[in-house]
C-alpha cells in the first residue's frame, strides 16, 4: 500500500469530529438549513472533503460503508480504511453509511431498515454541485416551522419521485445528507418535498 | 474479513513485536539515547481503543470472544518521508508514538535500529522470560513411588 | 407511571463528598496507590479485568480503589469505561499451547511432557493466618531451577490423538463464518457455544462457582476431572491492514481449564471423553474451572442429554450470570417507587375492604 496517501485526516480528531457531528445532527434536526462542514480535510482526489468529514465522523470498525464505483479508488479505500477502520461493502443494501456523487443513484437500492428496526437503514451522503442555484424546493415536516425553501444543484433528475417513495414507506426509508463546498443540508426521511 | 498472511520472518514485523513487548521506560530511554533525533509529525493518533481478544473453544476449536484489551496506536511520518505505525497493549500514548517512530526509523536505517534498539530489547525480554521460566521450573513436581512391601 | 420528582441535589452532593472522605479513611494512614493494588492485590485486579471484560491492570486497580474494594462496583466502573473507547478490531485467537507457563497441573496424568508445575498457588498452604505478612517483612527471592526447553502440549491434544477425546471442533463441526459478539448484538436464545463462552468468561465467579458445584452434587452430573489447568502469558496478535500483516500487541495473562468428562456415547458417537472449556483473563483457576463445568453442562443439547438441572438451562444460566446486569436490576429496587407503591397500597386497601365486607356478611 502506498503509505503517502494516508495524510489529510482530521488534524484535531476529537474537536473536528464533534464539529462535524454537530453539523450532521443540526442538519437532520432542522431539515433544509445549511450547515457549515468546512473542516480542512484533504482526502485523496476523488473523495470530496465533505464526504470525507462525514465518513471520519460517523464510521468506525462497527459500521459498514459503501462507495459508488467512481469514488472507490484504491487510494480512497485505503485512506478510509486507515482513518475509519470501517468495513467497506460492495452491496448497497448491506451499507449503514453510503458515500456517493452519482446523480443517477437510486435511494431504494440501499438498506431501507425494517419496521422493527427502522434505524438500521442506510444514511446516504450525496455530494452535489452546490447547495444553491438549482430548482427551488419547498420542504415541510418535523423540525420545520411551516416550510423552508432550498435549491440544491445536482440532484438526481427523478429526485422528487424517489423522495416521495422513500417517505411513503415510513418508518422505513433512508436519510439523506447533501454536501457541497463545505456545506451540508440534512433531509431525514420524514421531510416532505415538493417544487416551490 | 479474511486474515492477513503471516510473514514469520519479516524483519519489520519482528521489530514491531519486540517494540510492543518492551517496557515503556526502556523505549523512552532508548529514544533519549538516540543521537540524531528526526522530526516527525502525526498522521493518526496517538489514540487509545479496544481490541476484542479471541480464544478458541477447547484451546484449538472454533474461535470465541474472550474479552477486550485496551490498545494504543499511533502513525507518524518522519521528515524524510517514512511512515511508521505503532500498536501496543495499554493506554500509554507515548509508548505507541515511540514504537511508530522506531518503526519509521527501522525502514530508513534497519541496521542501526537493530543494533541500538531491538537487540538490547530482545536480550532483556529473553532474560526476563528465562528468569520466569526458571522460577516456575523450581515448582515442578518430581514424583517418586514409595517402596511397597511384597507381602 | 412515571412522575418527575426534583430535589435532593444538595443531599447527593454531600453524600458523594462523604463517600470520598470515607474512601480515604484516616488521613494518618498513607493513601493507597494503584501500583500497590496491582502488585499486592493482583488477584482482585485479575477478577476485575475478567468480569469487567477489559484487560487493563491500571484501570482495574483504579476501579478497585474508587469502589473501596467493592469488586462488583469496580467491575461496573470498568464496564462503563470500556463503552467510551472505539473498537480497533478483533485479535487473532490466542494460542494457549504457546504459553509462557507460570502454572500447569493435570489431575488425569501424573507424568506429562513438560511436567506438573505448581507455580504461585494457594494449594497445599495450611490456611493459617500469618501475622508476619502484616509486618511487611522482607520476602526472599524465589528459588530457580533449570527450565525444560520442551513445549508443554495441551493434555487434551495428547488424548485426542488416540481417538478417546472429543476433538477440538466437537463431534459435528459446523463451518462458522462469524464469531458472535454479545457486546454488539443482543442475545437470542438458543445460543451457539461461542456466545456462551463469551458470556461465561465475563460472568460472575460466585454464580458460576455455585452452578459448577451443583453439577458435582448431582444436578447434571457428568463426572468431571481436570485434564489440565494452565496459567501464563500469551501473545495477542492483531491484523494491521495498513501493514498487511499481523503484529503482536504484547502479552496477556490467562487461565485455561480443560475439564474432561465421561461420556457413555450415543447411537452415532462411541464412548469417549467429552470436554468443558474455561478461559479467563488473569490468574483465576476457580473461575476457569467453574466456567468449564458450566460449559460442559450447557452442551447437554449437543450431546442429546436430558436437560433437568439449572446448570444445563442455557437461558437461566446466561441470563443471570452477569453481575453488572444483576446488580442493576436488584439495586434499582431501592430507588424511589413512591407512585408504584401508592398504587399497590390503594389496591391492598380495596381488597382488604372487600375481604372484611365478606367476613361481616358471613357472620
Amino acid at each position: 500500500m502506498d503509505t503517502n496517501t494516508l495524510d489529510g485526516g482530521f488534524a484535531d480528531p476529537v474537536m473536528q469530529s464533534q464539529t462535524a457531528f454537530r453539523a450532521v445532527m443540526d442538519g437532520l434536526a432542522n431539515p433544509g438549513t445549511v450547515q457549515d462542514l468546512a473542516l480542512g480535510l484533504v482526502p485523496p482526489s476523488s473523495l470530496s472533503p465533505e464526504l470525507a468529514a462525514i465518513a471520519l465522523t460517523l464510521c468506525d470498525h462497527d459500521t459498514t460503508l459503501w462507495l459508488d464505483r467512481d469514488l472507490a479508488t484504491d487510494a480512497v479505500l485505503g485512506w478510509l480504511r486507515f482513518h475509519t477502520s470501517a468495513p467497506i461493502t460492495s452491496e448497497r443494501a448491506q451499507a449503514q453509511f453510503a458515500l456517493t456523487r452519482d446523480p443517477t443513484m437510486t435511494l431504494a437500492d440501499f438498506d431501507q431498515g425494517t419496521d422493527l428496526y427502522p434505524d438500521r437503514s442506510t444514511t446516504v451522503a450525496l455530494a452535489i454541485q452546490s447547495v444553491s442555484g438549482g430548482q427551488a424546493l419547498s420542504l415541510t415536516g418535523p423540525g420545520i416551522d411551516g416550510s423552508i425553501t432550498i435549491a440544491p444543484h445536482g440532484l438526481p433528475a427523478d429526485f422528487l419521485t424517489q423522495w416521495a417513495e422513500n417517505g411513503a414507506q415510513f418508518p422505513r426509508g433512508v436519510d439523506l445528507l447533501l454536501v457541497a463546498d463545505g456545506q451540508l443540508i440534512g433531509l431525514p426521511r420524514t421531510t416532505r418535498i415538493k417544487k416551490a | 474479513m479474511t486474515a492477513l498472511p503471516v510473514p514469520d520472518t519479516d524483519p519489520r514485523r519482528l521489530a514491531l513485536n519486540a517494540l510492543a513487548a518492551a517496557d515503556a521506560n526502556a523505549l523512552t530511554a532508548a529514544w533519549s539515547n538516540w543521537s540524531d533525533k528526526p522530526d516527525f509529525k502525526p498522521v493518526r493518533g496517538p489514540e487509545t481503543g479496544l481490541v476484542m481478544v479471541r480464544g478458541r473453544a477447547g484451546g484449538g476449536g472454533a474461535p470465541f470472544n474472550l474479552g477486550e484489551a485496551s490498545v494504543s496506536r499511533a502513525t507518524v511520518r518522519l521528515e524524510s518521508g517514512e511512515i511508521g505505525h505503532g500498536y501496543c497493549l495499554g493506554r500509554d500514548l507515548d509508548k505507541a508514538r515511540l514504537i511508530a517512530v522506531f518503526d519509521a526509523l527501522f525502514q530508513r536505517d534497519p541496521a542501526t535500529v537493530e543494533t541500538w534498539i531491538l537487540a538490547p530489547l530482545r536480550a532483556g525480554a529473553t532474560a526476563a522470560d528465562t528468569k520466569r521460566k526458571q522460577e516456575t521450573a523450581a515448582t515442578k513436581v518430581n514424583f517418586f513411588t514409595m517402596v511397597r512391601g511384597d507381602n | 407511571m412515571y412522575v418527575a420528582v426534583k430535589g435532593g441535589e444538595a443531599a447527593i452532593a454531600n453524600a458523594h463528598a462523604l463517600l470520598a472522605d470515607r474512601r480515604r479513611g484516616d488521613r494518618a494512614v498513607p493513601a493507597l496507590r494503584t501500583e500497590q493494588i496491582i502488585e499486592q492485590l493482583g488477584l482482585a485486579v485479575d477478577r476485575c479485568m475478567a468480569e469487567g471484560s477489559l484487560y487493563d491492570r491500571e484501570l482495574a486497580a483504579l476501579a478497585i480503589l474508587q469502589s473501596r474494594g467493592d469488586l462488583i462496583e469496580a467491575i461496573f466502573l470498568v464496564r462503563a469505561y470500556r463503552t467510551t473507547l472505539p473498537r480497533f478490531g478483533y485479535s487473532r485467537p490466542i494460542d494457549t499451547a504457546d504459553m509462557l507457563i507460570e502454572r500447569r497441573v493435570s489431575a488425569t496424568f501424573k507424568d506429562l511432557p513438560g511436567g506438573q508445575l505448581l507455580g504461585p498457588t494457594f494449594d497445599y498452604t495450611h490456611r493459617l493466618l500469618d501475622p508476619a505478612i502484616a509486618e511487611g517483612n522482607d520476602i526472599a527471592e524465589p528459588v530457580t531451577a533449570e527450565a525444560d526447553p520442551a513445549r508443554a502440549p495441551r493434555v487434551t491434544d495428547m488424548l485426542g490423538h488416540q481417538g478417546l477425546m472429543e476433538p477440538d471442533l466437537g463431534f459435528d463441526p459446523v463451518e462458522q463464518d462469524e464469531v458472535g459478539d454479545l457486546t454488539r448484538e443482543p442475545l437470542q436464545y438458543p445460543l451457539d457455544r461461542d456466545l456462551r463462552l463469551q458470556a461465561l468468561a465475563r460472568g460472575d465467579e460466585g454464580f458460576l462457582l455455585a452452578l459448577g458445584y451443583s453439577t458435582q452434587r448431582g444436578y447434571a452430573r457428568n463426572h468431571p476431572l481436570v485434564g489440565e489447568i494452565r496459567i501464563g502469558e500469551v501473545e495477542v496478535e492483531l491484523d494491521i491492514p495498513e501493514l498487511g500483516f499481523p503484529v503482536s500487541l504484547g502479552r496477556v495473562r490467562v487461565t485455561e481449564c480443560q475439564m474432561v468428562n465421561q461420556f457413555k456415547g450415543s447411537a452415532k458417537v462411541p464412548p469417549q471423553f467429552t470436554r468443558g472449556y474455561g478461559l479467563v483473563f488473569g490468574q483465576s483457576e476457580r473461575k476457569a474451572m467453574s466456567m468449564s463445568l458450566c460449559d460442559r453442562a450447557l452442551r447437554a443439547r449437543e450431546f442429546g442429554e436430558d436437560i433437568s438441572a439449572p446448570a444445563q438451562d442455557e437461558e437461566f444460566v446466561i441470563s443471570h450470570l452477569d453481575n453488572v446486569q444483576s446488580t442493576g436490576f436488584v439495586e434499582h429496587l431501592k430507588l424511589p417507587h413512591y407512585v408504584d407503591f401508592q398504587a399497590e397500597l390503594d389496591l391492598i386497601r380495596t381488597m382488604r375492604a372487600k375481604f372484611e365486607a365478606t367476613q361481616e356478611a358471613a357472620e
